[in-house]
């Protein structure tokens, strides 16, 4: 099974220091050590960002910095795992490196299987 | 968190930590099958104490402890009084004094025990299936029923099969280490077999029956990526991997709405899956920047890298393929590699070409019954415009073949010529 986390956190005021990047090439490494995590990204500064709405036929775009967010997407990872409560200690271990904030986890749709029957058969 | 929400979360965990935790305890007490029993009595601990106290912040940690005190213990209780096993208690319980935070320190050492667990797991003393139920075992954190429904075997066969390869391991005498010098390749070899072995067996599972089953691929990728993080100078268990990857990003491809199964050149490219294509090239990668030659599991994942990186099949780099055949030929001379080169080859240079390797091919004893030789050499005839003879190939392939479906689709090509031949324009 795949989940998508998004992790959701207050917007930095300052880049990260060398030891936050050291301490998050870590966390990265021990997962791909693990051998879970598939896919893992980073997201840069709101301010190089946009958000794009289409609502009632308009489209609109709002470039960033979004300062009045309290909460802005800082990144995402890919996890393989065999349930969803797996899938939670692989975030809540991330959570514990990386500090304030709150990940989504979304179970990701895999074509042409039958993910009710899969969370049964592993749980 | 409700009874059932903490069982389910102790349960994740337990798969999550397992591996690691038997590897140090069998460190320490230097038999796998007391390090797993061990290992249990901590599960069982957690499973009394945190329904009611809760999931500790660092669970795997506190199992961890929990696991190392109840090792201390039996070596102290169980008197093992040889000066070893005294020296070693009082060397970990030193450690044991030291902050539990210092897990990184910690981490490096498990490390090497998760390593020393993998290829005693993988020991060649044991029959492949042993090795095979013992690594999902202490290594995926699978339990026997898991294993059992993964491979269609009954239960009990399968707890017969970890207790004996258990007690082979205690009677040989199997040294818990990493396997070094001149051993280390056949040992790396015996691993790798394992992990390809349980990859297999998920990947031709058919979809639409027990997920468990091809939720093997997933498990042997992760014990693969483990593996390669461990043994990072290794190219062959990065080409593994890579194959494995790149094997799996079809998995969505390679069945028809009926459930039949697609050729590869006929599946649509679209469903393949470019997350898992990207780690496979990545991981090819790997092996290839280590040097030397590549190896039969690198040299297999950069044939189907090939075929990865082309967005059409028209667009595939035959040559190439046709060049990691031959290479492959020379490392595992096998007749079925010589055929897939032959096809390799007409796809490249033309269908003399191919035929020309192909026919060298009908002398050999090992493919009289195989009935993709004269399938291919039928492809090729035709080609030429060799009608008649291509006709008698297919026939002669539908004669020879088990599958209903595929002798349908020979006979339907063996018909089609003979339409051609008769100058029916269809």
């Amino acid at each position: 099974m795949r989940f998508l986390s998004i992790y959701k956190t207050a917007e930095r005021t300052s880049p990260p220091t060398q030891e936050e990047i050291a301490r998050m090439g870590a966390l990265v490494q021990e997962g791909m050590k693990a051998g879970y995590l598939l896919a893992v990204e980073g997201c840069l500064p709101t301010a190089l960002g946009a958000r794009i709405r289409r609502s009632e036929g308009k489209l609109t775009v709002t470039d960033g910095p979004f300062t009045e967010s309290k909460e802005v997407v800082g990144g995402l990872a890919i996890i393989q795992a065999n349930s969803k409560e797996e899938a939670i200690e692989r975030v809540k271990q991330f959570l514990s490196f990386a500090g304030e904030g709150e990940c989504e986890l979304r179970q990701l749709s895999e074509a042409g299987q039958n993910t009710q029957a899969q969370g049964a058969a592993r749980s | 968190m409700t009874a059932t929400d903490t069982h389910r979360a102790i349960d994740a965990i337990w798969r999550i930590e397992s591996a690691r935790i038997i590897a140090a305890l069998a460190h320490m007490v230097r038999d796998i099958g007391l390090a797993e029993d061990l290992a249990q009595e901590a599960l069982v601990a957690a499973l009394e104490q945190w329904p009611a106290g809760g999931v500790p912040e660092k669970p795997g940690a506190w199992l961890m402890a929990t696991a190392r005190h109840r090792a201390l213990d039996h070596l102290r209780h169980h008197q093992l009084a040889e000066r070893k096993h005294e020296e070693l208690g009082r060397e970990l319980e030193a450690r044991q004094a030291i902050a539990p935070d210092l897990d990184a320190a910690l981490d490096d050492e498990v490390g090497d025990d998760l390593l020393r667990l993998i290829f005693t797991a993988c020991h060649p003393v044991l029959p492949a299936e042993a090795r095979v139920a013992l690594t999902l075992r202490l290594l995926g954190g699978l339990t026997t029923a898991e294993i059992a429904r993964a491979f269609l075997a009954p239960e009990p066969t399968v707890a017969q099969r970890i207790v004996r390869a258990k007690r082979t391991l205690a009677e040989r005498r199997v040294p818990f280490e990493v396997p070094r010098g001149a051993e280390l390749a056949a040992r790396l070899a015996s691993v790798l077999e394992v992990i390809y072995l349980i990859f297999n067996e998920g990947y031709t599972a058919t979809t639409g029956g027990d997920w468990m089953r091809p939720a093997l691929c997933e498990d042997a990728l992760r014990l693969g990526r483990v593996l390669a993080e461990l043994t990072p100078e290794e190219p062959e268990v990065h080409g593994l991997v890579a194959l494995m990857e790149i094997q799996a990003s079809r998995s969505r491809a390679r069945l028809g709405p009926a459930g039949e199964p697609v050729l590869l050149l006929d599946q649509d490219r679209g469903r393949w899956d470019q997350l898992l294509i990207r780690r496979g090239l990545a991981a090819l990668e790997r092996a290839e920047k280590l040097g030397g030659a590549l190896g039969l599991y690198a040299l297999q994942a950069a044939i189907a890298a090939c075929h990865a990186r082309a967005r059409t099949a028209p667009e595939t780099d035959w040559a190439r393929i046709a060049r990691l055949y031959e290479a492959l030929a020379r490392l595992a001379p096998s007749p079925v590699v010589q055929l897939n080169r032959a096809v390799a080859v007409a796809m490249a240079s033309g269908p003399a070409a191919g035929l020309e390797l192909a026919d060298a091919l009908t002398s050999d004893p090992a493919l009289k019954t195989y009935h993709l030789l004269p399938s291919v050499r039928g492809d090729f005839l035709a080609k030429l415009g060799r009608f008649d003879e291509a006709r008698a190939e297919f026939e002669r392939a539908a004669a020879l073949t088990q599958n209903a479906r595929e002798r349908d689709l020979l006979l339907e090509r063996a018909r089609t010529l003979c339409l051609r031949n008769a100058g029916t324009r269809t």
